[in-house]
């Protein structure tokens, strides 16, 4: 039998969250390299048509843990079972993606089967037979190469949001395991409510085409104004990343990110913003990036189509001085 | 209300950074300051003691530089702090640092402990999980508001792209703090003043001696990371850049 890479796919309200199949295209692609085999489990209760899609991915299994107690996630129900189902299927190898699911009880898992967990990483290499993981640290401005120390089985790493193409993942049929469990009382220690949004957004930046991204740089409140300002003279809306919005400074609805939008404009000014990660999900497929950060080493650099490495302050008053002349018809 | 405080000390976010010669880390000559969301962790503690009385107690396990985050929480109003003191604490991965946090608070009945979600420098996001698992205790993630109940807490908890979760929650529990769960507070001079006089213990690598495990993942190397577009610098004076940027905006984007 071949080494195991095992995929935990994440449901939320018996819908696949579709960045599993991110995960599986990560497996299928270290599998081929390894010559492992990719299985694949999911959690729930009334996940039939999750099954049969993940059944029609390429994998020697996919199974299906059952109870009325997973119905509704929560970190004790979730250890208490994979604790139980990884202990006896011992895989080389868990993938699963870095959401804020499986941030939340994944360490805790490995921890309960005395392993660890190489978290949000954003590739993979394998190297005269040495498996290792890119992650991004101090917040993209360096990468690691992370191995374990260990021999595995057990090794478990999660994947950040698009590192790999969910579209990817070859398709084949899989046969499907169900395995009904039981939650002891008094492992479940929360109760947890519905999930909700917050009253409706009072703007819908995906409709924007142009938006001016304001972010720590931007330095006082008062300093909206001129991006604003800017914003206006390109008939688009101002945006901003979470700290900017975690101040108070403009409301959360107008924050770009994975705990904001997700937005895609013709043209994205990303002005004092560094570039992490988060924020860049919400962004980066914008048509075209422009980015104004005095540090000249930011991340935002990387994704950006033009780039101008100054203080902004010294920018984008002079752009709007010839914004302004150009309509006038100046010239 | 008993509550402990986990605050990391990390390179200050416009620090330029340079690789060790190892390649395996930074260069440590940068300037320090609070993990960002472990300062919200604390403005919520100290909240959360003016509502409904108690202690604030705040902990890090790192270099004697680290004594600085605590000597701010002090001087934010903390009561007293602990600091688990070592060089070569830095290179502790998440299990041990929440193993020494663990032994460092034996014996001491918290109702809460607090950290920040991930830490700015290693990211690793698993700390207080971990501590959660160490003691037994329930825990949450990435939560923006703590409400009192009769029979513990009601919390509310961050998900992505803008959904939230309430879900309730006894004590004593473990919760990692998301940014923006607050507004933070400036240390006054009458607390810096005051934080001279409070309690800071000091713990040694002799107290952890045999309850640390060893690291269980090994950094092979640390490098810039290559790019993936290729972008077009615009150079020149403010003026120039400017009407660089609008003949773009005009003629190549042709938003204006
Ligand atoms: C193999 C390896 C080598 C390493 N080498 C180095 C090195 O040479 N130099 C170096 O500086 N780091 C090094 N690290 C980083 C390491 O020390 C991390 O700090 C540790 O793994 C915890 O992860 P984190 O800081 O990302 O915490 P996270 O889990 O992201 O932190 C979450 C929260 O936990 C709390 N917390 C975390 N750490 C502490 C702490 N020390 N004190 C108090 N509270 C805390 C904070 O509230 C924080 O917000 C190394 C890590 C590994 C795995
Ligand atoms: C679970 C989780 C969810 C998150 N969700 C989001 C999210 O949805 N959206 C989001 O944005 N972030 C999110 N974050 C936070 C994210 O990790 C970053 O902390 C944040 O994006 C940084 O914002 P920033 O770039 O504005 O600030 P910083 O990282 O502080 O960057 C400021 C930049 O401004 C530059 N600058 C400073 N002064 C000037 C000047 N005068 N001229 C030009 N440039 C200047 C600096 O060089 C620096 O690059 C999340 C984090 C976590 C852990």
């Amino acid at each position: 039998m071949p080494e195991t890479i095992l995929v935990l796919a994440e449901q939320q309200q018996s819908k696949l969250n579709r960045v599993s199949l991110e995960t599986v295209a990560a497996a299928q692609a270290i599998a081929k390299e390894t010559g492992w085999q990719v299985e694949i489990a999911v959690l729930g209760h009334d996940i039939a048509a999750i099954e049969e899609e993940l059944a029609a991915k390429k994998a020697a299994k996919v199974y299906a843990i059952e109870s009325p107690q997973l119905a509704a996630y929560t970190s004790d129900a979730y250890v208490h079972v994979l604790k139980e189902f990884l202990a006896g299927r011992q895989p080389k190898l868990v993938l699963m993606p870095h959401t804020y699911q499986v941030r939340d009880f994944a360490p805790r898992l490995a921890l309960a089967l005395g392993k660890t967990v190489i978290p949000d990483a954003v590739g993979y290499k394998y190297e005269n037979g040495k498996l290792l993981f890119t992650r991004q640290m101090f917040q993209g401005k360096f990468a690691a190469d992370v191995s374990f120390s260990d021999a595995g089985p057990l090794w478990m790493a999660t994947f950040q949001n698009a590192a790999f193409r969910g579209d990817a993942a070859e398709v084949g049929t899989a046969p499907v395991e169900t395995l009904q469990v039981t939650v002891p009382d008094g492992v479940i220690r929360v109760q947890p409510h519905e999930i909700f949004r917050e009253a409706r957004q009072a703007v819908d930046l995906s409709q924007s085409e142009a938006i001016v991204a304001v972010g720590r740089g931007i330095k006082e409140q008062k300093n909206l104004a001129m991006a604003e300002e800017l914003a206006k003279l390109l008939g688009g809306d101002i945006a901003a990343s979470r700290p900017i919005c975690d101040a108070g400074w403009l409301p959360l609805d107008r924050q770009v990110g994975s705990s904001g939008q997700t937005i895609a404009p013709k043209l994205y000014i990303a002005l004092g913003i560094s570039g992490a990660i988060q924020h860049i999900v919400g962004m980066k497929g914008s048509r075209t990036i422009i980015a104004i950060n005095k540090d000249a080493e930011a991340p935002i650099f990387e994704i950006a189509d033009i780039g101008v490495v100054a203080n902004l302050f010294d920018i984008v008053p002079p752009l709007m001085e010839e914004m302004k002349k150009v309509k006038a018809g100046a010239y | 209300m008993k509550i402990l405080v986990c605050i990391k000390q990390v390179p200050q976010k416009d620090a330029p950074l340079k690789l060790n010669e190892a390649g395996t880390w930074i260069r440590e000559d940068v300037p320090y300051e609070v993990n960002e969301p472990d300062a919200y962790a604390l403005e919520e503690a100290l909240q959360q003691k003016e509502k409904h009385g108690g202690e604030v107690v705040v902990i890090t396990v790192g270099p004697p530089r680290s004594q600085q985050v605590l000597r701010e929480a002090l001087a934010k109003g903390a009561d007293r702090a602990i600091h688990l003191a070592d060089d070569s604490f830095v290179t502790l991965d998440a299990v041990s640092t929440a193993r020494a946090i663990a032994v460092a608070i034996e014996g001491q009945s918290f109702d809460m402990i607090f950290t920040g979600l991930q830490s700015d420098d290693y990211g690793f996001a698993q700390t207080g999980v971990l501590l959660a698992e160490l003691l037994g205790w329930p825990h949450a993630t990435i939560i923006i508001g703590i409400e009192k109940t009769e029979s513990g807490l009601r919390l509310k908890r961050e998900l992505e792209a803008g959904q939230y979760q309430w879900m309730d929650m006894p004590l004593p529990c473990v919760l990692t703090i998301q940014s923006g769960i607050n507004k933070l507070r400036y240390a006054t001079l009458m607390g810096i003043k005051q934080a001279r006089n409070k309690p800071l213990q000091q713990l040694t690598r002799t107290h952890l001696e045999g309850k640390l495990g060893t690291n269980l993942q090994t950094i092979e190397r640390l490098y810039v990371p290559t790019k993936q577009k290729t972008t077009e610098m615009l150079q020149g004076s403010p003026t120039e850049i400017a009407k660089k940027l609008v003949d773009i905006l005009r003629n190549e984007l042709r938003v204006i």
